[in-house]
This record gives C-alpha cells, sequence and structure tokens, in this order.
C-alpha cells in the first residue's frame, strides 16, 4: 500500500539553514546537507527545502546547494523559493532537485503550471499554497503569506490541478507556527476536490497531529519544521505511533 | 566497468549518476552510440511525458540502437516504460522491447501514484537480498500490467508490474536511486549482473 509521507522541511537563507536547530550530535546543523542527511537516515520520506527569502529579494535558488544535497542523499527533494520561469527550473532539476515548489509566481502567471507539467511533467511540479480566511473565507495569500488576494483557496487548487499540478503543497496561515494542529477541515475539502496528491503544512506541535491530517485531513503527506527540527519530534518515534493508529508508513 | 547513462534530455539524470558515485562507480552521460555500444552497463533513465521522449529517441536515432543493445540494461520510471510495445501517454508507440502496453491508473486512485510502496514476488537476481514488500519510491500516472515478464509487483488500484525483465533488458518502475538505501542496493545488483 502506498504510504503516507512524512517531510522535514529546511528554510534556506544564503545557503544555510534558517530557524534554529538542535541537533546536539550535528557538527554544523546550519548546513543543510548535513541536516538533510540526517533526516535521510532517521526514515524522512521527502525532504523540502525552501529559499524563503528568494520571492522577496529576488533571488535565484542556490544551484550548489541543491547539487551537494542530491550527491549525498538518497530520497527526493523538493526546492521552492523564487522560482518564476521554465528555465529557473530546468537549473533545479539539471542540478538534481527532483520536483520543484511554485507559488506566487503561479498566482501571477497560471500559465507557467503548464509550461513546467508539459516540459517536465507533472510528477515534478508541487503548487504551494498559503491562505487564510478572511471573513471566513479561505483566500490566497501571496509572498510568504504576507500579501492577501481575492482568489478563493478551493478554485485556486482546482485550477492549479486542471492545469498540470503533480501536487499541492497547502498551509494554512493560521495555523502555522501555532503547533495546534493542522487545518483539517480545508485539507479534507482540498482532497476530496481534487484527485492529485495534497501535502499538510503548517500547524504540526504534536505526533496526534499527524495522525488527524491523515485520518481528518484525508492528507497524502505532512510537512513540519520546527518540531522536527528542535527534536520535539523524532521521526521513527512518530511513524511507530501513526503505525499504531493504522495509518500506513514507511518503516 | 563502464557505465554509460543514456542523456538524451528526458529528466533528472543527474541523480542516478550521483547514485551510482555513492556506490563506488562512475558513469558517464552520453547519446553518443560507440559509448553505448561500449559500455558494460547501460541505464535509460526517463521522467516526463512519454510521447515527447520518444520524439527525442527517434530524433537521436536511439531507438533504434536501444533494442539490440546485449549488455545489460536498465530503465528506469519513464525508461522502463518506453521499453514497452506502446503507451497511452500521448498514444505513443515504444521501443517494443517488452510486449505489453502502458495504460493509466483509473480516477478511483488518485493520479499520480506519489511516495513510497512495496515491491513484493521479487523473482531476479537484480532483488538479491532485498526483503519481499521492501518500499521503494515511485511516482507515476500510466503504470505496466502484470504478466509474465514481471519480475516485481506493487499494488496501487491493481497489482501491477514495478519491474520487468526480458534477457539483458530490465525496467524497474521505481527509481532506485531515490529509494534510500534498498534501492541503491538493487542498482548495485544491476552493476554486479
Amino acid at each position: 500500500m502506498l504510504t503516507k509521507r512524512i517531510i522535514p522541511c529546511l528554510d534556506i537563507k544564503n545557503g544555510r539553514t534558517v530557524k534554529g536547530v538542535n541537533f546536539v550530535d550535528l557538527i554544523d546543523a546550519g548546513n543543510p546537507v548535513e541536516l538533510a542527511k540526517k533526516y535521510s537516515e532517521t526514515g524522512a520520506d521527502e525532504l523540502v527545502f525552501l529559499d524563503i527569502s528568494a520571492t522577496e529579494e529576488q533571488r535565484s535558488t542556490l544551484l550548489n546547494l541543491v547539487r551537494d544535497v542530491a550527491a549525498t542523499i538518497n530520497i527526493p527533494f523538493t526546492v521552492g523559493g523564487g522560482i518564476n520561469s521554465v528555465d529557473d527550473v530546468a537549473l533545479l532539476l539539471k542540478n538534481g532537485a527532483d520536483k520543484v515548489s511554485i507559488n506566487s509566481s503561479a498566482v501571477k502567471n497560471p500559465d507557467l503550471i503548464n509550461q513546467l507539467a508539459q516540459k517536465f511533467g507533472s510528477q515534478c511540479v508541487v503548487v504551494a499554497v498559503d491562505a487564510k480566511r478572511i471573513d471566513g473565507i479561505w483566500k490566497v495569500h501571496l509572498v510568504g503569506g504576507k500579501v492577501p488576494t481575492a482568489i478563493n483557496l478551493y478554485d485556486w487548487v482546482v485550477e492549479a490541478a486542471n492545469r498540470g499540478a503533480g501536487e499541492i503543497l497547502f498551509t494554512s496561515m493560521e495555523n502555522d507556527g501555532t503547533k495546534d494542529g493542522f487545518a483539517n477541515d480545508a485539507l479534507e475539502t482540498i482532497s476530496k476536490l481534487i484527485n492529485i496528491p495534497v501535502i499538510a503544512s503548517g500547524g504540526a506541535g504534536t505526533m496526534q497531529d499527524f495522525a488527524d491530517a491523515f485520518h481528518i485531513g484525508k492528507a497524502d503527506a505532512a510537512l513540519a519544521a520546527s518540531v522536527f527540527h528542535f527534536g520535539e519530534i523524532e521521526i521513527p518515534e512518530l511513524k511507530q505511533f501513526l503505525k499504531q493508529q493504522n495509518i500506513e508508513v514507511r518503516i | 566497468m563502464k557505465i554509460v547513462i543514456i542523456d538524451y534530455g528526458a529528466g533528472n539524470i543527474q541523480s542516478i549518476q550521483f547514485a551510482i558515485k555513492r556506490l563506488g562507480f562512475d558513469a558517464i552521460l552520453s547519446k553518443d552510440p560507440n559509448e553505448i555500444l561500449q559500455a558494460d552497463k547501460v541505464i535509460f533513465p526517463g521522467v516526463g511525458e512519454a510521447s515527447s521522449a520518444m520524439k527525442m529517441l527517434i530524433e537521436s536515432g536511439l531507438n533504434e540502437l536501444i533494442p539490440t543493445l546485449t549488455q545489460p540494461v536498465l530503465g528506469i520510471c519513464l525508461g522502463m516504460q518506453l521499453m514497452c510495445n506502446y503507451s497511452e501517454e500521448g498514444q505513443t508507440k515504444g521501443l517494443g522491447i517488452f510486449d505489453v502496453d502502458v495504460i493509466k491508473f483509473s480516477n478511483a486512485v488518485k493520479v499520480p501514484q506519489m511516495g513510497w510502496n512495496t515491491i513484493f514476488n521479487l523473482n531476479s537476481k537484480l532483488f538479491e537480498t532485498i526483503n519481499e514488500k521492501e518500499y521503494m519510491y515511485l511516482v507515476h500516472s500510466f503504470y505496466v500490467p502484470n504478466t509474465n515478464l514481471a519480475i516485481a509487483t506493487t499494488n496501487y488500484e491493481v497489482n501491477y508490474a514495478s519491474a520487468l525483465q526480458r534477457n539483458n533488458f530490465y525496467g524497474v518502475q521505481f527509481h532506485p536511486e531515490k529509494s534510500g538505501k534498498w534501492g541503491e542496493k538493487i542498482l548495485n545488483n544491476f552493476l554486479n549482473l
């Protein structure tokens, strides 16, 4: 049976991991390659690298880092941040990224999704969506969730899927950083609306939160950053916990 | 040992080269027929859409060359699918090495299948020391039905062939280069055939 995936997310700035990390056994926890290796060895199913300042500062994602990661780890990884064109993606894939994640650029230029799917295949096109409710309606937000749009979340994920996205990475800005759990109602709605995998993001605090994202939110994968980086949740324990809850995971 | 990864413009071949390097070998990327003919092992990768990948093969003449190879050849993901007779994806003819057609998953399941699933009914030297139901990483919307060519099976909507073999030709639907240490072991088994 296809398993549910656990995906640590590493925020990258200038080729270094940002947000504090708390791995005492790593010589250099700020080194994304070291951290990626650690996660892949402890059972992460995939990794996401997000060049967090890229969109704002118009920086191109760091190709050397992608290359180092691809040379070192033997699980798939996605790179996001600052991707605006087919050429940007070609360079990332050429250097060893398995998938790319596009966010603001897809909203501004939805045809980019079609172009990427046609050129590289849907399997490597992750459309990331940041959203929160405005007057009770889930609205897409841009630039790391800072800029609201009038676009309805559910309309947008359907459009993205129709245009050829291979996967949706949904981050609830309401839940992100709260450690109160994922936005399971919205997740479930998205999962019912589209027939491509959905990655839950934003709000992971406990192991039960992950189980809920899969059971209630019907997510195919769950992404988190700080609970993993600070060692609050260890991936092997999390997977054992999920298995006990009859959730299929790779152990 | 000379290992050639066929570089015809389809997909992320860098990862395969890196994985082979982690195993202690060097592989070269090439679409030069002479290089490919001289190789001890040939890897035929592929990611993306079947009919456009097939077009690229035809443009380079590799569609004629590949079926005539006599050394061990490993098709990976779309590479394996292109080694079949025909694919529903872009309704394209394949290389005809494996006498079976590639079809699409129905909408009863999420398409693409993306993630880790098990391989079982393992029946090839390719899987030496690999346990039944080991997890491999797969990303695909089209699949090869189970026939007597199958040397591994996976279940998603149906039981389908996640690896094929005929004579010196091998194909795997999963990505051994992205499937952790056991994926690397399969790649190593292939290199040691």
